[in-house]
């Protein structure tokens, strides 16, 4: 059981006059998540003219509108309207989403060998990401925090910072997270499909470019395809979607190569399964919720 | 025909129109125009729809052979021009005929330069726009930025048979003068910094690095201090971490508390580190123009202010537009 999460009176504020940031909580918890996406739903109904993009985040949400066509102060009097009468999810709401067992190669050598040029701007530069991780999070060695990672689902939480960049939280008692700061300076430079971890969140960075996250690993898998070739990206060049539940796998490098191997013939296929929860359910209990979806992913 | 030879790329010129929107929920940002008003402006001179596609070139334009006949309008950032090594005139409509080869010297004030050719850029069109975000290579011309000797394509309709000629009046161009002041609506997470802190911001002539570009602008100038607290579960342990959020277009965060970075048309949607403000999205025109070296200003405004200027600049294109006759 974990004790419920009262949220704070939502902050409204504008992001000049193109975009409204609505603030649920500074902390991360299922439950400001889940507030955010009943009343980003309830927006999405309504269809109001001027409102361009709804951008459901970890524990805030931000509404772009078209200024023109709305004034971003009626769009937060509807917010506020919103906000009261539907609050958070129905006890008895039910998410339908899918969860998906994504492999990756914890320890890789090109991360590896990234963060060796990076060391400048982290936190320790004795040590590996995954080394840091391991202490300040009281494990032995790496391999306590690998467990960890790897044992519990996460669920997807917010896209963005880039195309199909799927922020990851997991699904077990904030007692159970790993906890990480961002490097001090970002980086300039990370590799396509690294494991990253920055704060409770982990994340697969789906292009080469500059990040501030701890690099542990790297999946085999793209989330996100351009060129749509992967028979998964047929309908979207990215393939996370909100609220997917992701199972990360610890893989060897023989499992890595054979995976790569299946990305370049084009014939790699996700395992992905359809399921459901009950978010409050998933509040109640997170073990039971975590053990059914797992064994729908591998039933 | 309906063709245009890229003789010189240039530094870093790309295709783009007024942007690709609806994709930010997934971590698209709109690309598009930096300086909207000087492209609109371009668009108008050449008779095309506001919203098409143009050459948007930044600090070094390209050279450019026509191989048909169309109307040209170069605005934005003041540089020489010239078509087959005579100087043309800026902000003007120019009619332009096969073989014409157009040439840019350096820039003397501002960043981005804009051409607009009659009928419009003919690059495909990805997610309703013409727009090129080079970070996943998607949109414009095949998701990049020019290089030497290649060809763009053009619209089959926008051939020209009457005479160029027509100019944007002075005072309907925009002001280049630095340091640029940018307008800014204080706030998202501006709690994270002290008033003093935020003080100084706002006080403080920022200097443009040379990390700046269409992604956002890295400035340096002074050192912000972060009030005290114990961070937020999921934040991470610096006191510039928040827990990872929506980053609007314009928002200014500071990493370090020494080096704050504007995100402007390529944004990254979103991350973990704390916001203090957003630019009015009027004046992304005007930091569109200030380069490497230059000094920026923040200036703090209130919503009404920020909507005002929206007003005001569509104003002054609809004046463009009737002094145009379009």
């Amino acid at each position: 059981m974990t004790d419920k999460i009262q949220l704070p009176p939502a902050r409204y504020e504008y992001g000049g006059d193109e975009f409204v940031f609505v603030e649920l909580d500074q902390a991360m918890s299922l439950e400001a998540n889940f507030a955010g996406m009943a009343v980003t739903n309830a927006l999405r109904e309504e269809a109001i003219d001027g409102v361009v993009d709804i951008c459901p985040s970890n524990a805030s949400y931000m509404v772009q509108v078209d200024p023109d066509r709305i004034d971003p102060r009626d769009l937060v009097t509807e917010l506020r309207r919103l906000e009261a009468s539907v609050g958070t999810l129905p006890e008895d709401y039910v998410l339908k989403t899918r969860v998906v067992d994504v492999p990756v190669l914890f320890n890789d050598p090109w991360s590896h060998e990234t963060l060796m040029r990076f060391r400048d701007r982290h936190q320790d530069p004795e040590a590996t990401d995954l080394e840091y991780a391991a202490r300040i999070n009281g494990f032995d060695g790496m391999q306590g925090v690998i467990d960890a990672m790897t044992s519990a689902p996460w669920i997807v939480t917010m896209l963005g910072f880039v195309p199909g960049l799927p922020f990851c939280y997991q699904l077990v008692p904030r007692e159970r997270q790993i906890q990480v700061p961002k490097y001090v300076r970002p980086r300039t430079d990370t590799p396509e499909r690294t494991f990253g971890f920055g704060g409770a969140f982990a994340v697969v960075y789906p292009v080469r470019g500059a990040g501030g996250y701890q690099m542990f690993g790297m999946a085999p898998a793209p989330v996100f395809d351009l060129s749509q070739s992967l028979p998964d990206f047929a309908e979207d060049i990215s393939f996370p979607k909100a609220n997917d539940v992701l199972r990360y796998r610890a893989i060897d490098m023989a499992e890595f190569e054979a995976t790569r191997a299946e990305v370049e013939a084009g014939t790699f296929r996700y395992r992905i399964r359809e399921a459901e929860f009950e978010p409050a359910a998933l509040l109640a209990d997170p073990d039971a919720v975590n053990r059914e979806l797992l064994e729908v992913l591998y039933r | 025909m309906n063709r245009l030879l890229v003789r010189a790329g240039g530094l870093y010129t790309t295709v783009q129109d007024t942007g690709r929107f609806g994709h930010y929920h997934m971590g698209m940002p709109p690309s598009g125009a930096m300086d909207i008003y000087s492209a609109v402006v371009a668009n108008m001179l050449v008779g095309n729809a506001d919203d098409a596609a143009v050459l948007e070139a930044t600090y070094v334009g390209p050279k450019l052979e026509f191989t048909d006949d169309r109307l040209l309008a170069v605005t934005g950032a003041d540089a020489p021009v010239t078509l087959n090594d005579e100087p043309v005139e800026p902000w003007t409509a120019v009619r332009v005929r096969p073989g014409d080869v157009l040439a840019f010297a350096m820039i003397r004030a501002g960043c981005r330069v804009y051409v607009a050719v009659s009928g419009g850029i003919d690059v495909p069109v990805y997610l309703d726009s013409r727009s090129t975000y080079t970070l996943t290579g998607m949109g414009g011309h095949e998701g990049r930025k020019l290089v030497d000797d290649e060809t763009l394509q053009l619209a089959a309709d926008g051939q020209a048979t009457g005479s160029g000629g027509a100019v944007v009046p002075e005072n309907l161009r925009p002001d280049l003068d630095c340091p640029a002041e940018l307008r800014t609506v204080v706030g998202l997470c501006s709690y994270r910094l002290t008033e003093d802190a935020l003080a100084s911001f706002l006080g403080t002539e920022w200097k443009v690095t040379k990390d700046a570009d269409r992604v956002g602008y890295r400035l340096r100038g002074g050192k912000l201090d972060f009030t005290e607290r114990e961070q937020p579960f999921g934040a991470g342990s610096d006191p510039a971490n928040v827990v990872d959020l929506g980053y609007p277009i314009g928002s200014i965060q500071v990493p370090g508390g020494d080096e704050p970075i504007v995100l402007l048309n390529d944004a990254v949607t979103g991350g973990g580190y704390a916001t203090i403000g957003t630019v009015i999205s009027v004046d992304r025109d005007r930091i569109a123009q200030a380069k490497t070296g230059e000094s920026v200003r923040f200036r703090s405004v209130d919503l009404d202010t920020a909507l005002a200027a929206r007003r005001d600049r569509r104003e002054r294109i609809e004046q463009v537009r009737q002094q145009l006759g379009r």
